[in-house]
Order: C-alpha cells, then structure tokens, then sequence
C-alpha cells in the first residue's frame, strides 16, 4: 500500500514540478480524447434521439406491418378485414395488435378549416408507438366507451386551438362523413419538422374512425394491422399471419407484409460516420502518444542523477519504472479528464444538437460507455506512452547516474 | 558480528583495448556501529568504486562483502536496494539535491521508500531531522535558495532520516570553503555518534580526514591504515594526500 501511494506520489510531485512541459505535451492526449469522446457519445445521442422517432413512427423491434387489397387493386371492405385482422391476432394470442388507418382529416378552427395527417389506432398502439403526451394521456378503453370520439393532437394544432386547458374538456370538430364534436382528450409533442412546416396532427381511436368516417371515402382506405412481437419469433409470426390472412382473405385477395422498425435496418446509419471521427481521433491520441513518450524520453536524459539519487536512498527498480510509468498515466488521466469534460460540454451544446435535429430537451443523458471510453484511452494512452521512459528509467545504472 | 565486512575484495573492469584495470586489489576493511573512519586517497585511486561497494550499489569482482553476516552477493538486486535504503546513509560532495523539490520535500525522499509508521510520518520525521540539523526554518526553501553550507546540511538530514546504520559520505566538504567545510563535518560527526550510526568518510582533505578515530589511506586499489596527524605534523594542515 505505502509503495503504491509513494509512487502515486513521486508521480505527482514530478507532474507539479514539471507542470508547463506536462500541459504542452498533454494537449494533443486531451484533444484526442475530447474528440473520441464526443464522436462517441454524439453517436448515441443521435442514434437514441433517432430510433424514439423511428419508434413513434415506425414502432419499436419487431413491430410487423400487415397490409391486404384485393388482387384488382381495390380496397377489401373494412369491416372484414378487420374481423380478418382481429381473428388472427386472438388466434395466435398478439398482445399488442392495432388496426392502423393513416388519412387526411378536416378540423375546424377558430380561423377555419383546416386538413390534417391522422391517425386511426387501437389504445395499445401508444405503448406499441411509446407514444408520450404532454398534456393529458394516451387513449385507455374508458376513451373507447364514450359517446363522444376522442381526439389526440399535436402541439402545433393545440396551439392554433388557443392551447386550451385539457381539464375544460376543450373540443374539436371533425368535417366530413358525419361531423362529429370530438373531445381533446391529449396532447403529443410536435415533431421538429411539423413545427417547421406547421403541421397539425391527430390521433383518434379505429372504431371512431370507422363510425365517423364517410363509407364512400372508408371504401378508398387501406388499413394496416400492426403487431409488435419479440424479435426472435418476428419471422415466424410474419409468416404465419400472412398465410392465415390469405386463407382468411380468399384467392381474390392478396395480403403482404414488412417491417420498418430500426431494429430491421441492415447497418446502423451513423456506423461509417462514427468510425471515420473515431479513427481520425485515434491517429490524433497517437501522435500525442508519441509526443508524450518523446518529451518523456528527453527529459528523462535530464533526470539521470535524479534516478541515481533515488536508487541510492533505496528505490527499486521496479519502483522507478512503476513511478516513471506513473507519471505517465496520472497525467494522461487528467487530461482525459479534461477531454470528457469538453466533449461532455461539446455534446451537450445546443447549437450541436440542433443541427442534429434534437432539442436540448430532448437529448438523451451524455452516454457513460462514451466517458468510460474515453478515460480508458487516456489511462491506456499514459501507460502504452510511459513504457519506454519507464523501461529506460529502470535501466538506468545508479552508480553511473549519481556521477552523472 | 560486524556490520559491514569486506575481504580480499577486487574491482576489476575491462578497457576498451581489452586490457583490464585493477581498481581495488585485496581491500580488507571491517566497520563496527559507531566507528568513524576516513579513506584518503588522490583522484583515481579508487575511492568511489570503494565506496559504491560499501553501499551496495556495486559488486566487487571477487572477495567477500557481508552486510550484518549475509553476503550481499547472494541477494537479489531488490533485496539489496531495500537493504541499502534501510541501513545505508549517502552525503554526496555536490549535494545532490532534487531540484524543484523544497528542503522538506527532499529530506522526505528517502521516506518514500520505507514502509509502515516511517512511510505515513514522513512529513513529521523529515521536519524533525530538518531541524535536528538547524535548518527547520528552511524547510520551505528550494535548494537554490541555500548556500552550499546549508544545503549540505540538508543532504545530512536526507542521509540519516530512515536512522541507517551506516553513513558514507563521499567528498562531504569538497564543495564547501574551509570554515563552512568545518562546521559541516563537526555537524556531521556529532548526528551520526548520535544515532549511533558508522560513518565512513572518502576524502582527499586531512583535516577533515582526521576528525575521524581510524584513518585509512588507499593507494591504486590497495587500502591501507595511515597515521593522519603524523602527515599534519609533517606536511601542514594544507597538506593532502
């Protein structure tokens, strides 16, 4: 114990007295680890910002998408392909199955009417979608039992509505079919691109939908079934749905399949990007690796009688490579530490995650694994630099050194 | 038993014309706790390579060196550095103290190598020798902020921090003007009969040779007793050998 912590010490003390030579030769180790550190944890930001909103839209892995229309390129009547739809999902026990209808809906506003992109979907599509709201909640059965349909909508819509407190129950009026007064029952938060392009949105339930709906336009919709099953039976529970759909469907009819959810990408999209700053970063930890052990080296000429002193009042020569080696790491340690900072600072910059197209609110927590990396290339760095001053120390001949 | 004892020791190194050089021939010595012997000798007699064998930083080509009975050839390096960090005390002639280091810091040197109490009390134990040696108000001072007398009382209180047993002390004064060099070596002779410790002296300066209580003279490689106040008597306090 004492003869870790007075090396720990010697290490340190040589770091204080030779502080401006160990900050010049600790920057480039600091900028390298600045770097692999934000390539790193900007990587995971953006890719967990970017599957919440491919899970939102697309549903989390494996969420398999059924679709069906008859041969002539007709819509299959709504009613039996939802019994269709249903029967399958109850038959082989899908927890999360949701019909899923995607179409343009009028609304009335203080302003007048305005056409919006909807969604028609069963109360388990939110956990399906991780769905979250921002003011109110996510369809539950209680909204499918009343007698008025129930509307969830953005925030840009909401706002044109004069964000009205959802505790007033606040309505809006769909047009077309049979107007209908729905109840704002939620509020979702608004995509980036729909506050740009100020795109209202709205989710209602699929059997509202259906009941409001006008059947001329209902014959024109091609529903999906969504179902989300774990993703090692995703394959097999394709393959048996469609099969059975199609017997279910008859020979006029035909039925298909896919999956859109991250989970069936063939590469992670920020993989070459993340590689490429990744190993630009490693050539910079590199170059100051070699800048480390070659100030190292020239200042370890200078220390020979120190050495000898040393060795002569009792130091091993494990103990002066070990202090040597030291040296090395403890400072590459605080400049990693440094470089995490910055990174950490670089990262979690918003004027960064903006271009990225994430809200600072949004952003996901500074990834650990990304900090954790980025210290062990530091400490690895001290110790890979150390080496060789360490083993040049140790060979050092004591009776040379003190007449040195 | 002796505390350090050479026989029939032999230092020979091979020059680059293949030729050897004999610079120790058959050195008897035996040092007992408490003695103070001085070892005069001019420049190239083999004075240093005497005193790297007595401090165990080297091995002799043949003969015996035990160290407290053990014969120090049959140790490991490791167990010879720990011995020697230990037991054994260096004052070098030009000081060699750390640079960028305090007073403190360098009488604390020594400590880091120890373990247990002396290791965690260092600071304390550093002080309290700093101060055995006047120097307590110093200890916050860089070396090059002490003159040449104070610094080597600094190095005196590095020497005997861990209590060695044995103190060597090459060329103590050989840095110092003649009075300062004086009141170095009566300090250094009054700390080690303190402590209790042997302290072997090399030096080419009889009067600093003659403070010590056996006197021996090396001659190209062949260590021998001499009668230092004679030489004084005979040659003058100036005198060298």
């Amino acid at each position: 114990m004492s003869g870790i912590w007075g090396a720990l010490n010697e290490a340190w003390q040589e770091l204080r007295i030779h502080r401006t030579r160990v900050l010049l030769s600790l920057i480039g180790v600091a900028v390298a680890v600045a770097a692999i550190t934000a390539t790193v944890g900007l990587g995971s930001i953006a890719r967990q910002a970017q599957m919440e909103v491919q899970e939102a839209q697309s549903g989390r892995p494996a969420t398999i998408v059924f679709w069906a229309s008859r041969t002539d390129g007709q819509a299959i009547e709504a009613d039996r392909l939802r019994e269709a739809f249903m029967a399958v999902a109850e038959r082989y026990s899908i927890e999360y199955a949701s019909m899923d209808y995607m179409m343009q809906q009028q609304v009335q506003l203080p302003d007048g009417a305005l056409m919006v992109e909807s969604r028609a979907v069963e109360p388990i599509f939110g956990e399906m979608h991780r769905v979250q709201t921002v003011e109110g909640e996510w369809f539950t059965e209680a909204h499918a039992a009343m007698l008025a349909p129930a509307v969830i909508i953005n925030e840009v819509l909401w706002e044109r509505l004069g964000s009205p407190d959802l505790r007033t129950h606040p309505t809006l009026e769909l047009l077309g079919g049979t107007d209908r007064v729905a109840v704002i029952t939620g509020v979702v938060r608004a995509e980036p691109w729909q506050r740009e392009m100020n795109t209202g949105y709205l989710y209602m339930l699929a059997d509202d939908y259906r009941s409001i709906v006008d059947p001329a336009m209902l014959a024109n919709v091609y529903p999906n079934l969504e179902v989300w099953v774990p993703d090692d039976q995703a394959q097999a529970v394709q393959d048996v749905v469609v099969r059975d759909l199609r017997a279910a469907l008859g020979e006029n009819a035909t039925v298909d399949a896919g999956r859109n959810d991250w989970g069936a990408w063939p590469q992670d999209p920020f993989l070459i990007m993340q590689l490429f700053v990744a190993g630009v970063a490693a050539l910079v930890l590199l170059l100051g690796a070699l800048g480390l052990v070659n100030i190292s080296l020239v200042t370890l000429r200078q220390r020979i009688r120190e050495i000898g002193i040393r060795r002569s009042f009792g130091a091993t020569s494990g103990r002066v490579f070990f202090a040597v080696l030291l040296e090395s790491v403890v400072g590459t340690i605080a400049a990693g530490a440094a470089g995490v900072v910055l990174a950490i600072l670089i990262v979690r910059n918003d004027w960064l995650l903006g271009m990225m197209g994430i809200g600072s609110v949004d952003a996901p927590a500074f990834p650990v694994e990304a900090a954790v990396l980025g210290m062990a290339c530091a400490v690895g760095t001290g110790a890979v630099a150390g080496l060789l001053p360490a083993l040049f120390a140790m060979r050092v001949k004591v009776i040379d050194a003190i007449r040195f | 038993m002796s505390l350090l004892e050479l026989g029939g020791v032999t230092r020979t190194v091979e020059l680059p014309d293949d030729e050897p050089l004999h610079i120790l021939r058959g050195v008897d010595l035996r040092l007992e706790v408490g003695d103070h012997v001085s070892i005069v000798g001019r420049s190239g007699s083999g004075k240093s390579t005497l005193l790297n064998i007595l401090g165990l930083l080297d091995n002799p080509t043949s003969g015996t060196v035990l160290f407290d009975g053990v014969d120090v050839r049959s140790l490991s390096s490791r167990r010879r550095d720990l011995m020697r960090g230990a037991d054994v005390g260096f004052i070098f002639q030009q000081f060699n103290l750390l640079q960028g280091r305090t007073a403190l810091e360098n009488v604390m040197l020594p400590l880091l190598y120890a373990r247990g109490r002396d290791f965690w009390r260092r600071g304390e134990l550093a002080l309290a020798m700093l101060d055995r040696v006047g120097l307590a108000a110093r200890a916050s001072s860089m070396p090059e902020k002490l003159s040449g007398g104070e610094q080597q009382r600094v190095a005196i209180a590095r020497a005997l921090v861990r209590r060695p047993r044995l103190i060597l002390a090459d060329e103590p004064t050989g840095a110092l003007d003649v009075e300062t060099g004086a009141t170095v070596m009566a300090l250094l002779d009054e700390v080690a009969e303190d402590s209790g410790a042997a302290l072997v002296t090399i030096t080419h300066d009889v009067n600093v040779a003659a403070l010590a209580r056996q006197h021996y003279r090396l001659d190209r490689g062949v260590l021998s007793p001499v009668d230092v106040q004679r030489v004084i008597a005979v040659a003058g306090a100036g005198a060298t050998l």
